[in-house]
């Protein structure tokens, strides 16, 4: 690991002056950054301690739920109103990493944390996404955990958050503070595809700080579910996850938001299969339709086929979970 | 001692010795010591896979902050050991020997500087040229290059490949990936040189003696000059059984440096240092009469090893030993490739060949249509097939027996795939396991103090088992007093000699010498009490009535001409019950059972963790451990807790360990047999045949993760 200097500057604008220099890097929980910094896949020449900062709330708004991006993931997914107004969320957390890093993981931190795909942390190996041109080691090699939609020759890693699965699905947005002002992207614009630019992840401009997100209140609260597949029961990365949300009302589905993880560059959202199974009865034919809709357009590669068939199948089984089908 | 009643399936019994100091954090592992000046040291890896090392340049690293010095075969001080074997013989590697690279991550220099973390970032800065040559690291692609390893030649007995006469055959390939020991605790040592030709090690190991020879050899030491400690073993099963590079490296840098090194490898550098599970590649060929009679067992396994070392194991053994069958032909081959060497998990070769026998008889089993109790029950084996030896002890049966009537065999609908629970499909599987029970030569030193406490001590470890607490049971047992007033002690090298924790025989080769010390023991008081048995309470009062500050004994124990005799074998059966999602694939073990015939259970509560824990060996066999090397840089893809899975909690649910406890008359004086290995042996078979049970699907690659059921 690199030698490098750390400061906690006092408050946001101090923040928000220290991180405008190259080589800088926030710090939240640490559990990826630390990890990345071990591997040498980052080298930052110093740290921008944000655990201080005034970000931990979780706060009703006159539309919603506002979160702060300190939020700890285990503090997030045990709250009073987040279990009611948006349990889809509580319940993407629980299935992510272990109690031990949901401890220290902040909400921030988890929209930035950085793949997991194998090429990218082993700095002999070739990846376009920790050093741009020097091609993609997935792509012919062991891609089991890798995505099947939205792919680019450059790039066919996976996003590895469960909690910005439940978040795009709950059409959550960001809430940013920069030295030019603030602003909010919707979280299903916030992480982006690897097109020719795997190295960025996301669409925060250097020098912004994500100081939350917003979640809207909406009616799914009743018909929610997010199911994860995993090669063990707890602290194992999505195969496929999905959250399932639904407004049912006398058996007829009003509204739909399904969003998939493990599959691709960002939290997936599936719009088309929301759609489909608008105005239809909440049955088990519907969801199968909307499954099969949702995988339009994907691609496997050598060892990831297996996705093809297990995506649609828990697809089903998330929105069965959802309705109390299963 | 403590009885702790937390645990409510416990059985009744000494509880861990040491467990009050593990669980507070007391008991100290090798790198935990306070050395005074000590210094660290951090190992470099090659980044290539085969070919030679072109140029190392560690000027940076040397120049970098807190660095004492960076060991390169350049530089390394010739290790005088390696200088007298044959530089062309195969063999373990040899560190910092020259500028050939035979694996991924080998070992190429070695950093000491003042901090671990000063050593760190300066080994991060050692830069290495190669010249790659070709390699070859995937055992699929490679199985005709195997060759037969120089431990016999291929077995027959009656007729080769009778299976494919039979009228009901079963032939099958089965495949397992490597899978890594990975004990909680890091591989770690501390060298210190206390003179120009003595040292003293604390360090990971379960031999203390082979370690000190291991050393002295090296060294060119007496042997008497290595002082090796290692109290307290954090898990080990079979990676600690040797001396690794890492630890003569250690030796050799605490002599560069003149100060003590401490060694810890990473988690990354247990991958690549301390042995594994080998790939194995497997291929089963079962016959039987329509009755259910096994007419031929066909068993070939081709193992990968290491290009600088063979590394063998029985993997075919089993077929040739646990059922009564007239024809049985194995063969076994070693496939070199660019990995470092492998090495002895628990259950070694077995755990592999029963996956594949155990899961062959499961598929005879619904061949048959016999219920696969039943089948295992017609070729029951009452005397050892190979020799025709009577066994020294053998209760299977009753095992069988035992594990059926707990586990509710009889509820098990035999049609796989079609019981449901809760939208999951659900099944039952079993397999058998069977392990030789060795005895070795241990030598104890025992004392009664004048205060009633006795005093025992030899040099073997506790790897986690639970030896300490099986000894003090075993003392206080043959003296008649009670376990609080025993002392054990183990862990040192100035001890008695002892052996090396494996093979599942330690309770059987110390607990021998122990009780015999304690047998003799009270001969004397007998003698000194005028040839008339005393009570246990009255043993101090005979010892201040001689003035007699202690009485001692040491005595050697090991087996006599019965070994010979007879076959002796611990035995296994492993029950499982699953549940499989009929879409996601995913599969949750729901209920577990083993039953051991392991002799007389000298200490029910260590031996039931035993059991328990070599389960969930099992069950991470079967379904998530797996070693990944990308075959076209020969690297691993995954070296590290989150990518290698092994199991947590959450897959774990109610495991019983049951034991038939009947003694083993010839074995050794307690009647007891080992069980480290059996408790994992067959594991992943019974895991593997109640998911087909479940689901229909049968997986003969192991892991059986969710990807392979959807
Ligand atoms: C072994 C392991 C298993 C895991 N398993 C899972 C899993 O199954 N599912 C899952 O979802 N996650 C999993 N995780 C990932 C875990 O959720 C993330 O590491 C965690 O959420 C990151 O949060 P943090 O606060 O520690 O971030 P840090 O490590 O502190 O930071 C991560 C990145 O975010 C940036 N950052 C942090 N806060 C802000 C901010 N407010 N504004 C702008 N940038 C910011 C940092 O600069 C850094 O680049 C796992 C992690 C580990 C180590």
């Amino acid at each position: 690991m690199k030698q490098f200097q750390y400061i906690r500057p006092a408050t946001q604008q101090n923040v928000l002056d220290a991180i405008t220099k190259p080589g800088t890097k926030i710090i939240a929980g640490g559990t990826n950054l630390v990890d990345l910094m071990k591997r040498g896949v980052t080298a930052p020449d110093k740290l921008v301690d944000i655990n201080h900062l005034p970000l931990k709330s979780i706060t009703p708004s006159k539309t919603g739920l506002l979160i702060g991006a300190l939020a700890l993931n285990s503090v997030v997914s045990e709250n009073t109103l987040v279990l009611q107004k948006q349990p889809l969320l509580s319940m993407a957390l629980k299935a992510g990493a272990s109690p031990q890093l949901r401890n220290m993981a902040t909400v921030g931190g988890n929209m930035m944390q950085r793949t997991r795909c194998s090429y990218f942390y082993d700095t002999t190996m070739p990846c376009n996404k920790r050093e741009p041109g020097t091609g993609c080691g997935a792509l012919e090699g062991y891609n089991r955990m890798h995505a099947i939609f939205g792919t680019s020759p450059q790039c066919i890693a996976v996003h590895p958050s469960d909690m910005c699965v439940g978040l795009a699905a709950l059409d959550a947005v960001v809430v940013i503070a920069g030295k030019k002002g603030d602003r909010r992207i919707p979280f299903t614009e916030f992480h982006r595809l690897p097109g020719d630019h795997p190295e960025t992840d996301n669409h925060l401009a250097p020098g912004e700080l994500i100081v939350g997100v917003e979640i809207p209140d909406n009616n799914f609260s009743q018909h929610s579910y997010y199911l994860k597949v995993r090669d063990r029961q707890s602290y194992a990365f999505a195969l496929v996850s999905v959250a399932a949300a639904l407004d049912i009302s006398g058996g007829v589905i009003r509204n739909a938001r399904l969003a998939m993880g493990g599959v691709a560059h960002k939290p997936w959202r599936l719009f088309d299969a929301e759609k489909s199974l608008i105005g239809k009865p909440a049955t088990e034919a519907s969801f199968k339709h909307a499954a099969q809709i949702a995988m339009q357009g994907a691609k496997a590669y050598e060892y990831n086929a297996f996705k093809l068939k297990m995506a649609p199948g828990t697809i089903t089984e998330a929105l069965k979970h959802a309705a109390g089908l299963a | 001692m403590e009885k702790i009643t937390l645990d409510k399936g416990a059985p009744e019994g000494l509880s861990r010795v040491d467990g009050r100091m593990k669980v507070t954090g007391r008991a100290k592992y090798s790198a935990e010591y306070k050395v005074a000046g000590v210094t660290y040291g951090v190992l470099a890896g090659s980044t290539i896979t085969s070919g030679s090392i072109k140029t190392i340049d560690t000027k940076k690293a040397e120049n970098a902050p807190g660095v004492l010095a960076v060991i390169t075969y350049l530089n390394a001080p010739k290790i005088p050991g390696y200088q007298t074997e044959t530089p062309a013989a195969k063999g373990a590697l040899k560190i910092f020997y020259d500028d050939k690279i035979f694996f991924n991550g080998q070992p190429v220099a070695l950093v000491i500087a003042d901090t671990f973390e000063r050593a760190l970032f300066a080994a991060s800065l050692v830069k290495v040229t190669y010249n790659a040559t070709t390699f070859q690291t995937n055992l699929k692609s490679n199985l005709s290059t195997g060759v037969s390893p120089h431990n016999g030649p291929d077995y027959l007995r009656g007729s080769g490949d009778a299976y494919k006469n039979a009228p009901v055959k079963v032939e099958q390939e089965y495949l397992i990936p490597t899978e890594v020991h990975n004990p909680m605790e890091l591989h770690a040592i501390i060298a210190s040189w206390d003179a120009d030709d003595k040292v003293s090690v604390y360090d990971k190991t379960q031999g203390i003696k082979s370690t000190q020879r291991s050393i002295a050899q090296a060294f060119k030491l007496p042997q008497e000059n290595v002082h090796v400690m290692s109290p307290f073993v954090g898990g080990a099963f079979g990676a600690a059984l040797r001396t690794w590079p890492h630890e003569i490296a250690a030796v050799l840098a605490a002599k560069v440096v003149k100060k003590p090194v401490k060694l810890v490898l990473s988690r990354a550098d247990m991958f690549t240092s301390v042995g594994y599970r080998p790939h194995t590649w497997q291929k089963i060929g079962l016959g039987a009469t329509a009755d259910g009679k096994l007419t031929g067992i066909t068993h070939e396994a081709s193992g990968q090893t290491s290009v600088y070392e063979d590394f063998t194991e029985g993997v075919v053994n089993i077929s040739q030993l646990m059922y009564a069958c007239p024809n049985v032909n194995t063969k076994y081959r070693l496939v070199s490739l660019n990995v470092n060497t492998p090495t002895p998990m628990r259950g070694p070769g077995e755990a592999t060949g029963a996956f594949a026998l155990e899961s062959a008889m499961d598929e005879l089993s619904y061949a048959l249509n016999i219920d696969p109790i039943e089948l295992r029950m017609r070729n029951y084996a009452e005397t050892d097939p190979q020799t025709g030896k009577p066994y020294s002890s053998k209760f299977l049966n009753d095992a069988y027996k035992i594990g059926a009537d707990a586990i509710g065999w009889s509820k098990r609908n035999a049609k796989p795939g079609t019981v449901k629970e809760n939208g999951w499909l659900a099944g039952y599987g079993m397999a058998a396991g069977m392990f030789g029970a060795y005895r070795g030569s241990a030598t104890v030193v025992a004392r009664l103090l004048a205060d009633g406490t006795l005093h025992i001590e030899t040099a073997v470890t506790d790897i986690g088992p639970g030896t300490g607490t099986a000894m003090t049971t075993i003392a206080s047992e043959v003296m008649g007093i009670s376990s609080d007033k025993v002392n054990f002690k183990l862990g040192d090298s100035t001890m008695p000699p002892s052996p090396t924790q494996g093979g599942s025989s330690v309770t059987a080769t110390v607990g021998s010498a122990v009780s015999d010390a304690c047998t003799q023991l009270k001969e004397k008081l007998k003698e000194l009490n005028g040839n008339s048995e005393s009570a246990s309470a009255g043993y101090a009062q005979i010892l201040q009535q001689h003035n007699l500050p202690q009485l001692e004994v040491t005595v050697t124990s090991k087996g006599g001409p019965e070994l010979g005799k007879y076959a002796m074998y611990s035995w296994s059966v492993h029950f499982m019950k699953v549940l499989v999602h009929p879409v996601t694939g995913v599969v949750k073990i729901q209920q577990g059972l083993s039953v051991a015939d392991a002799g007389h259970i000298v200490s029910p509560k260590t031996a039931r963790s035993q059991m328990i824990g070599g389960s969930i060996m099992g069950a991470g066999m079967a379904l998530m451990e797996e070693a990944v090397i990308d075959h076209r840089y020969g690297r691993l893809m995954n070296n590290n807790f989150a990518d290698y899975h092994v199991p947590v909690q959450a897959d774990i649910p109610q495991i019983e360990a049951l034991f038939v406890n009947k003694p083993d008359p010839y074995l050794n004086p307690m009647g007891a047999k080992g069980m480290g290995e059996i408790a994992t042996i067959g594991v992943a078979a019974a895991l593997a045949n109640a998911v087909y049970n479940a689901t229909g699907k049968r997986v003969r690659d192991l892991p059986i993760t969710p990807d392979k059921l959807v």
